[in-house]
């Protein structure tokens, strides 16, 4: 039993990497129902680690040595609250999405080809667990490139309904791949000076570096490339193309995830591998990703409000939520790291949510998103559209919803910290998201359907995930404690390496 | 400056050639000169690294057994295996991104009925304006 945990860190993501070659050889039939109890699986798994974690106190770190090497020298896999936090939303709103991703599928991807289309799938799921698991700097490269290039195949697929797709998947791979290589350039800089990849040893060994130039050349070199990835404001245009071209399936899984795997990043090269440092990552955070994270948070929700296109909506809002984290991240006290963890997690229900219920109405009008063509249908599927309507109330903040509790530990942290004009622009675009939900609501159920207003009918593989996530952000919003707690531990942990 | 140009000349080359890589990468219209441009800007981090393990006179680092206690010469010097490991690994990343970069150009070519920048913007200026319309 001792063993079996002691192998978990591994197992979560050996699981997806693993069935996405079997999954890839089985028949397209079956594809779906190996993907979804693969992600499943490795969601069980992640729920039994975060118990233990919970169990063992909240300094406990579990380290684990691929092939038996212990670092410096082996690759090691490291799980502390922050990685679990962040694992468990994953495998989470992994599992979900794949649930409803059959469903959501409809014609875009021919059957024949399922399998192969879930073998990319889970290649994601995998790459990003292990980029979030690892703690080589190195291997951390590898992993961004498994799950980028995963993804970059899977927003390609939309090509079926829309060509423009693949330009956007072109423009995804080559801006991922030149900042997964400034990423390296950074780590080469690093290694350079400390001669580790191991993040907790070139942590140790970095304070004692002499030259400090080359350091900081690197660690703008990492931020900057993990910028890219995790789509923060000045390089973040590769995502709406992306994310308003894919498959629904496929936005459903990114907005949900992919992201997030990268802010995590972010957060763990400052606090971790820079952590012996006080004052170059906190001026990096405090000066470099407050401002853009306001502007990022500015400039996406008045680009949602003037989009035509409500998939495109979605896709502009999730840039401006990833500037909240960022925000939180950038106040730089425990408070703000732990409103960004947070809001990891709730905007992970939020946006899987709200996207396996565009994509839900969708299908009724043939997979079109254009806010025309959605005129009427939340009359006529009452049921998808009431838990869009949810996520959609979580996403602007209103009270008894999850997205209520980031914005209130969010705007108490900035004012915690002194920054109060902050905590205004961060009130403001609140206010401003209201406009382009609104917007939404007034299409679905006020606009004048075309003459019919018979019910539409609703798959039931598609509302049982929403509404799994629905109740999700109403749960978590008036029993905030869980998540909360959790994203203070993973703040905690995070601060404990700092010291 | 001589002096620096002629003891870190690699390191010369390897910051010229991740310009060139960028520049071609973002200047340029032509998809397959895109990519071309992104294999440059790897190539010149993969020196980079090998440039790092690198030892003046270091030779390869596999242990040449002397004397009759069968342990390693100390006197050689070996260059750091580590780098080239990575890079070997880079290698294979960079081989799968260039792929899938030409496969997708293949099928930009197939739909846009072009592989330049600028053409496929124009299809897709008339995609939007004819969703527009409808």
């Amino acid at each position: 039993m001792i063993d079996w945990m002691f192998h978990l860190p591994a197992i979560i993501v050996v699981i997806p990497l693993l069935s996405a070659i079997i999954v890839a050889l089985l028949p397209s039939r079956i594809g779906w129902i190996c993907a979804s109890i693969s992600s499943g699986l490795s969601f069980w798994a992640a729920i039994v680690l975060t118990a233990h974690m919970l169990d063992a106190g909240s300094l406990m770190r579990m380290s684990y040595f691929l092939g038996g090497w212990p670092p410096p020298w082996g690759i090691e896999f490291s799980v502390d609250h922050a990685t679990t936090l962040v694992i468990l939303v994953i495998t989470g709103l992994g599992f979900v999405s794949t649930l409803s991703s059959n469903a959501l599928l409809l014609n875009d991807i021919h059957s024949d080809d399922r399998s192969r289309f879930f073998a990319a799938w889970l290649l994601t799921l995998g790459g990003l667990l292990g980029l979030v698991m690892t703690a080589d700097a190195f291997n951390l490269f590898v992993f961004f490139e498994i799950s980028s290039l995963a993804s970059v195949t899977l927003v390609a697929m939309g090509s079926g309904r829309d060509k423009r797709a693949l330009v956007a998947a072109f423009n995804y791979l080559i801006i991922g791949a030149i900042g997964a290589t400034f990423y390296v350039i950074g780590v080469g800089f690093c290694y350079a000076m400390t001669g580790t990849l191991n993040m907790v040893d070139m942590a140790n060994r970095l304070p004692l570096v002499t030259d400090l130039v080359p350091v900081y050349i690197g660690l703008a070199f990492m931020v900057s490339g993990v910028m890219v990835k995790a789509a923060v404001f000045p390089v973040h245009f590769w995502l709406p193309p992306s994310y308003g071209f894919a498959p629904m399936a496929v936005t459903s899984l990114l907005a949900a995830i992919a992201t997030k795997a990268a802010l995590y990043v972010l957060i763990r090269i400052m606090m971790t591998i820079f952590g012996g440092f006080p004052d170059m990552p906190l001026m990096i955070m405090q000066w470099v990703f407050i401002p853009l994270a306001l502007m990022a948070i500015l400039l996406g929700t008045v680009l949602a409000i003037y989009e035509k296109d409500a998939k495109m909506m979605l896709a502009q809002s999730s840039v401006a939520q990833i500037g909240y984290i960022v925000l939180g991240f950038g106040v730089a006290t425990l408070a703000g790291v732990q409103s960004g963890f947070i809001h990891i997690a709730n905007h992970a229900m939020i946006k899987g949510g709200m996207f396996i219920g565009l994509g839900g109405m969708a299908i009724a009008v043939a997979g079109k998103t254009r806010m025309t063509s959605l005129a009427g249908l939340g009359r006529r599927m009452p049921i998808t559209s009431t838990g869009f309507l949810i996520c959609g109330l979580s996403l602007i903040g209103v009270p008894l919803t999850a997205g209520f509790i980031s914005k209130f530990y969010l705007v108490s942290a900035i004012i915690a910290a002194g920054y109060w004009q902050i905590a205004a622009i961060v009130l403001l675009s609140s206010a401003l998201s209201v406009i382009y939900l609104w917007r939404l609501v007034e299409t679905l159920w006020f606009a004048p359907a075309d003459g019919v207003e018979t019910r539409l009918p609703e798959q039931a593989m598609i509302y049982i995930p929403l509404w799994i996530l629905a109740i999700a952000n109403i749960w978590f919003g008036i029993n905030a404690g869980m998540i909360t707690g959790l994203a203070k531990m993973a703040a905690t942990s995070l601060f404990g390496g700092m010291s | 400056m001589a002096d620096l140009l002629l003891s870190h000349w690699n390191y010369f080359i390897v910051v010229l050639l991740m310009m060139i890589g960028l520049f071609i990468v973002i200047s340029s219209m032509n998809l397959v000169k895109k990519l071309v441009g992104l294999s440059i800007f790897q190539t010149s981090v993969f020196l980079l690294y090998i440039s790092l393990g690198k030892i003046e006179s270091g030779t390869a680092p596999i242990i040449i057994k002397s004397g009759h206690d069968g342990h390693g010469n100390m006197d050689i010097l070996y260059s750091n295996p580590l780098p080239h490991v990575l890079i070997l690994t880079a290698i294979v990343v960079g081989v799968a991104t260039t792929a899938l970069g030409l496969a997708l150009v293949l099928r930009i070519k197939a739909s846009f009925n072009s592989i330049e920048e600028d053409e496929i913007l124009n299809v897709k200026r008339a995609i939007n304006s004819r969703s527009k319309s409808s």
